[in-house]
């Protein structure tokens, strides 16, 4: 025998089923009014300092299938690199962002300010990435990934780097479809599968 | 926004297996590539902040608040209460916690719930509160119906409550589901299953709790919920510049 750790375990995961909307965005399911506002409606305020932008996207499942039940949450900080509550954020900026797919087209839509570069643990840079986190009917534990943008230098991002197979990269980054508009497609599963994260 | 030293590596075990045969909808919607893993950043170690400014005074009783108070939701009236901690034992203050669930007939008031119990025209289905500063949250509602679900030829959830939790940062993030002690369709139920281990199952299952019960008024359940902790030692000090 040994001591006994003291720590706890973390609580089991389990899927955030068809009806997530419910708990997280009401109006989505049919039940306005419940709140006078649904959570994390927008990432930013009008008057966010920076250049605005819109990613359009889908989350598609291992057949290929675009979901029309996916929910999604993003975090990220502001133009100038600083999360909501550093010294010196832009107040404009709430940095989180609750969205779902479209129940007809499957299509989602982040608004929300370009983000700037964070710094790494090891003292340098980030390139600008949004966090982003996947539930759905079917996915056990939320899945975690990042949104980077093809028209930043993400030459040097220390987790890109980490990518061993070199076109999965590719899966991480926004593709510039216009002024201010970007396309970010995910895959669950299967060819094309978005590189997902466990940190 | 919060900083205090990397998140302790998920611990995968405890977890559901992504991938179940017996759960098919998962079966295409998990990744069969292994997950990249690395030390937590700045950007999971920090999080969005709510207040309990925007909570409605009604917003933890899922009894009354999709009437605004007029008249009670239909089904046996329950406490569920509880407390947020981290992976160190400390407890989690101030953190959104939101719940949703189906009534008791096992319905959901959501556009794509088909089931014929009827719904219940006092009964919404969400919640939400704040941790007090010691972590303890609580919510009156309705304790919800078991209700049948495609998957194999006669599935049945056990009666469940959806429970979603921030944490302070955003990879903290949770999503989960209480079941209730003694139901026998827990045993049955390939969702609770997707978690291996027995044991781990067993945390989600809240005992019935008489401590917290009012006498003719409502029955309470007690369900701890436990997130992702920080490593800290005393030869790990805050990184410069962060
Ligand atoms: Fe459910």
């Amino acid at each position: 025998m040994v001591q006994s750790l003291d720590t706890l375990q973390e609580t089991p995961s389990q899927t955030a089923g068809p009806y997530v909307h419910i708990g997280c965005i009401p109006t989505f399911a049919g039940l306005e009014g419940i709140y006078p506002e649904d959570l994390g409606k927008r990432a930013i305020e009008e008057g966010a300092k920076g250049q605005i932008i819109t990613i359009r996207g889908t989350v598609a499942d291992g057949t290929g299938w675009v979901m029309r039940d996916a929910m999604l949450e993003s975090w990220q900080p502001d133009a100038a690199g600083k999360f909501p509550g550093q010294d010196g954020a832009d107040p404009k900026v709430n940095g989180f962002c609750r969205f779902a797919a479209d129940a007809e087209t499957g299509e989602f839509e982040l608004r929300t300010v370009k983000p700037g570069a964070v710094p790494a643990p090891n003292g340098t840079l980030q390139a600008p990435h949004i966090a982003i986190w996947i539930v759905a009917r079917g996915i056990n534990i939320g899945l975690q990934s990042r949104i980077y943008f093809e028209d930043e230098d993400n030459s040097t991002d220390p987790l890109l780097a980490r990518i061993e197979q070199r076109p999965r990269v590719d899966t991480l980054i926004a593709k510039k479809t216009g002024e201010g508009e970007y396309r970010f497609d995910i895959r669950l599963q299967g060819e094309g599968e978005t590189v997902f994260l466990d940190m | 926004m919060t900083d205090q030293g990397r998140l302790i590596p998920r611990n995968r075990a405890v977890h559901p297996v992504p991938y179940d045969p017996d759960y098919k909808t998962s079966m295409t919607r998990s990744p069969s590539l292994p997950l990249l893993s690395m030390d937590s950043t700045f950007t999971e170690e920090t999080g969005p902040r709510f207040g309990h400014n925007m909570l409605g005074a009604l917003d933890n009783n899922l009894i009354l608040n999709w009437t605004k108070g007029a008249a009670p939701a239909v089904g046996e009236r329950i406490l569920m209460h509880g407390r947020v901690l981290d992976e160190m034992g400390r407890p989690v203050p101030h953190t959104l916690v939101e719940i949703w669930q189906a009534n008791a007939g096992g319905r959901y008031r959501h556009i794509k719930d088909t089931y014929f119990a009827p719904l219940d025209p006092n009964f919404g289905g969400c919640g939400r509160t704040i941790t007090d500063e010691n972590g303890y949250y609580e919510f009156l509602t309705i304790r919800p119906g078991a209700y049948p679900w495609p998957n194999r030829g006669n599935e049945w959830r056990p009666m469940h409550i959806h429970i979603s939790v921030f944490g302070h940062s955003f990879g903290q993030r949770l999503i989960t589901q209480m079941y209730f002690e003694g139901d026998p369709l827990i045993d049955r139920c390939p969702i609770a299953a997707t978690i291996k281990d027995r044991g781990h199952i067993d945390r989600l299952v809240a005992p019935l709790d008489m401590s917290k019960a009012k006498p003719m008024d409502f029955l309470a359940y007690k369900f701890d919920i436990v997130l992702r902790g920080r490593r800290q030692t005393m030869f790990e000090n805050k990184p410069e510049g962060m």
